[in-house]
């Protein structure tokens, strides 16, 4: 059967010939001019840079100065340094935890945004309160739980006083656990926006239709739900886990130097002005981080939703 | 599917805050009958609609499926199902999945629920498409699966809501045509929602006119368009103009209404202000002065016979039997 009343031919008008004629440069050469612009932005800031940071991680560097060689010096050090695969997997570890735990709160803080707040304005004014922790620096948020998860700070003295504890914890600050909490607290915003944003473009009568098909609320959050906000989810996951594994600052602050995640390791180079190393760890990291995403997209496809 | 089953409404209503959107409604659809909600937008059709379908919870009285009250029952336990205005096909499943939904919700075994959902799709003539997304399927394909989606419950009483609206005339007719064929074959009620005076004259069995709340008239269709009940009704159902006389208003239906060139036994002098051919009937606006704007609609084979031009007094008679007294 068909339903088509109108042979697309019908619908579809082509232009009269004399427009065309009248055109002083082709579509293509236009579409090729328009996007010159952003395609020389993106050049200068982004890929020359990237090429620099390629050419010079080939480059030898000595105590006191850097050469412009082509070796595989630094690549092989890198790699055969258990130290690189010990702060890799720590990298990896912290952006797994980070994610999983922003998504949890993330989904959840966007689901009751986006389908237990009924009007607009509260939508509007919830969602905007979510948003006061990011009128601060990151810097201050960090430095902010210091005092607070101190061996001698609010949580510790709460506790003992509440007697739940003895003596004050230890693993509350410089630990994996501070490192976390402060990542959570500074990325969830990442994940509950792109994850919001796609739950509000969920028709509401699918959830009636899901409902009058006889679904549970569970039901229809697993079979309606969760698969129309993946394209959301997956954003917020790609911004989450780049933003970790690209740290270097909070791990700093958070572990009082005394865990490392690549970012440290670049940073070290850095201050050691061991340029090339610190290029080819960068290189390595990138290429890390582009598997990762590369996976993420094998899962949803994300055009759908740009 | 069984059959006698009524549903019935008992003062029905429905209240947001301080306005109400259904007043006390109180009616019977027969079982296997098509019913069709009228009125305008706003009127409290689709509200009496998702109360039925429990998508609304009713604010005071009640609702009655075969005798059992269904009120407070969640909407699959009802015994009936939904088809909604827009479909509301799940995006990210096919056409088949949709279809068999309910069925992985009560956890009915694939290949059962897939064979179950090839039947429904065979049904509404969509076999072709079962591993199509909705996004594929034109609005008329759309509307096939939600319907099987809908029937794939073995409802008792199937629920419309505005189905035909988001469909282009053409296709509008051609599946009222099949909406009506399907009703007839399964022989179980459909309540259908419009605000379209010709959808709900060609499909109802039962005409249920609506307004501010409330139940104007309902009736058969020859019924509710030969005597309407109220002017509201006259006007909204159509091909009706209303007259002021001593008494009352009165209906009188546009195409009983004759036009002379001669005074005698005529009630009304009128000047003809337009004139529209539509095919085989033409209508004239007439001007009847104090009585207000009047509309005749005369055959063609009448109106060429001796053509009127615009701006022309005709003198307009009617027989006493086709004017029909409204409830003031």
């Amino acid at each position: 059967m068909t339903d088509q009343t109108l042979s697309p031919e019908a619908t579809v008008a082509a232009p009269p010939a004399h427009a065309i004629a009248r055109k002083p440069v082709s579509d293509a050469v236009a579409g090729w001019l328009l996007s010159l612009p952003l395609a020389g932005v993106l050049l200068f800031f982004l890929v020359l840079p990237i090429l620099m940071i390629v050419v010079v991680s080939f480059w030898g560097a000595t105590e006191f100065s850097i050469y412009p060689a082509f070796q595989f010096d630094n690549y092989e050090f890198l790699l055969t340094s258990p130290v690189t695969y010990q702060v890799f997997f720590n990298t990896v570890k912290y952006a797994l935890i980070t994610w999983a735990i922003t998504l949890v709160i993330g989904f959840t803080v966007a689901y009751f945004l986006a389908f237990h707040v009924r009007s607009l304005t509260w939508q509007v004014v919830l969602f905007l309160l979510c948003t006061i922790p990011f009128w601060t620096s990151n810097i201050i948020r960090m430095i902010s739980w210091i005092p607070f998860l101190g061996r001698n700070g609010i949580a510790n003295s709460t506790l003992i006083s509440m007697g739940v504890i003895d003596e004050p914890l230890e693993w509350l600050l410089f630990s994996d656990f501070s490192v976390i909490l402060a990542f959570v607290h500074l990325y969830t915003l990442f994940m509950v926006v792109p994850i919001f944003n796609t739950m509000m473009r969920i028709d509401k009568s699918l959830i009636e239709a899901a409902y009058d098909n006889g679904a549970s609320g569970f039901q229809t959050l697993v079979n309606v739900i969760i698969p129309l906000t993946k394209p959301g989810i997956m954003i917020g996951s790609i911004f989450v886990i780049t933003l970790v594994m690209g740290d270097f600052i909070t791990v700093r602050f958070m572990s009082g130097s005394q865990k490392a995640n690549v970012g440290r390791l670049i940073s070290n180079d850095i201050a050691l002005l061991q340029y090339p190393s610190a290029a080819a760890t960068a290189v390595i990291l990138l290429i890390t981080v582009l598997i990762v995403i590369a996976i993420l997209l094998r899962f949803v496809d994300i055009r759908k939703e740009l | 599917m069984t059959k006698s089953l009524d549903l019935e409404l008992a003062a029905a209503t429905k209240r947001y805050g301080d306005t109400i959107a259904v007043d006390a409604v109180t009616h019977r659809f027969h079982a296997g009958s098509y019913s069709c909600l009228l009125g305008p937008s706003g009127c409290g059709k689709s509200s009496t609609l998702r109360m039925i379908a429990g998508h609304e919870t009713a604010s005071s009285g009640d609702i009655l499926l075969s005798g059992v009250n269904i009120t407070d029952l969640p909407p699959a336990r009802r015994g009936t199902a939904m088809m909604f205005q827009n479909y509301a096909l799940f995006p990210h499943l096919n056409v088949i999945d949709n279809v068999a939904f309910s069925q992985k919700m009560k956890g009915i075994a694939k290949p059962v629920r897939l064979k179950k959902a090839g039947e429904l799709l065979e049904l509404v003539d969509m076999h072709a498409y079962a591993d199509r997304l909705p996004s594929q399927l034109s609005g008329g394909q759309q509307q096939r699966v939600a319907l099987a989606r809908a029937l794939i419950t073995e409802p008792s009483v199937l629920l419309l809501d505005e189905p035909l609206s988001a469909l282009d005339p053409f296709l509008r007719i051609r599946m009222r045509l099949e909406l009506k064929r399907l009703q007839r074959e399964l022989g179980i009620s459909f309540i259908h929602v419009t605000h379209s005076q010709d959808e709900a004259l060609a499909l109802a069995d039962d005409i249920i006119v609506m307004n501010h709340g409330r139940i104007e008239q309902a009736g058969a269709p020859r019924a509710v368009f030969n005597t309407p009940a109220t002017e509201f009704v006259a006007r909204f159902i159509g091909g009706h103009n209303v007259l002021r006389e001593q008494g009352g208003p009165i209906a009188l239906r546009a195409d009983r209404l004759k036009l002379g060139r001669r005074p005698e036994n005529a009630h009304l002098t009128a000047q003809v202000k337009d004139i529209e051919y539509l095919g085989a009937t033409v209508n004239l606006t007439l001007d009847a002065g104090s009585a207000g704007d009047l509309t005749a609609a005369v055959s063609d084979e009448t109106f060429f016979h001796d053509p009127v031009d615009i701006g022309v007094t005709v003198f307009l008679s009617w027989n006493a039997e086709d004017a029909h007294r409204l409830a003031a």
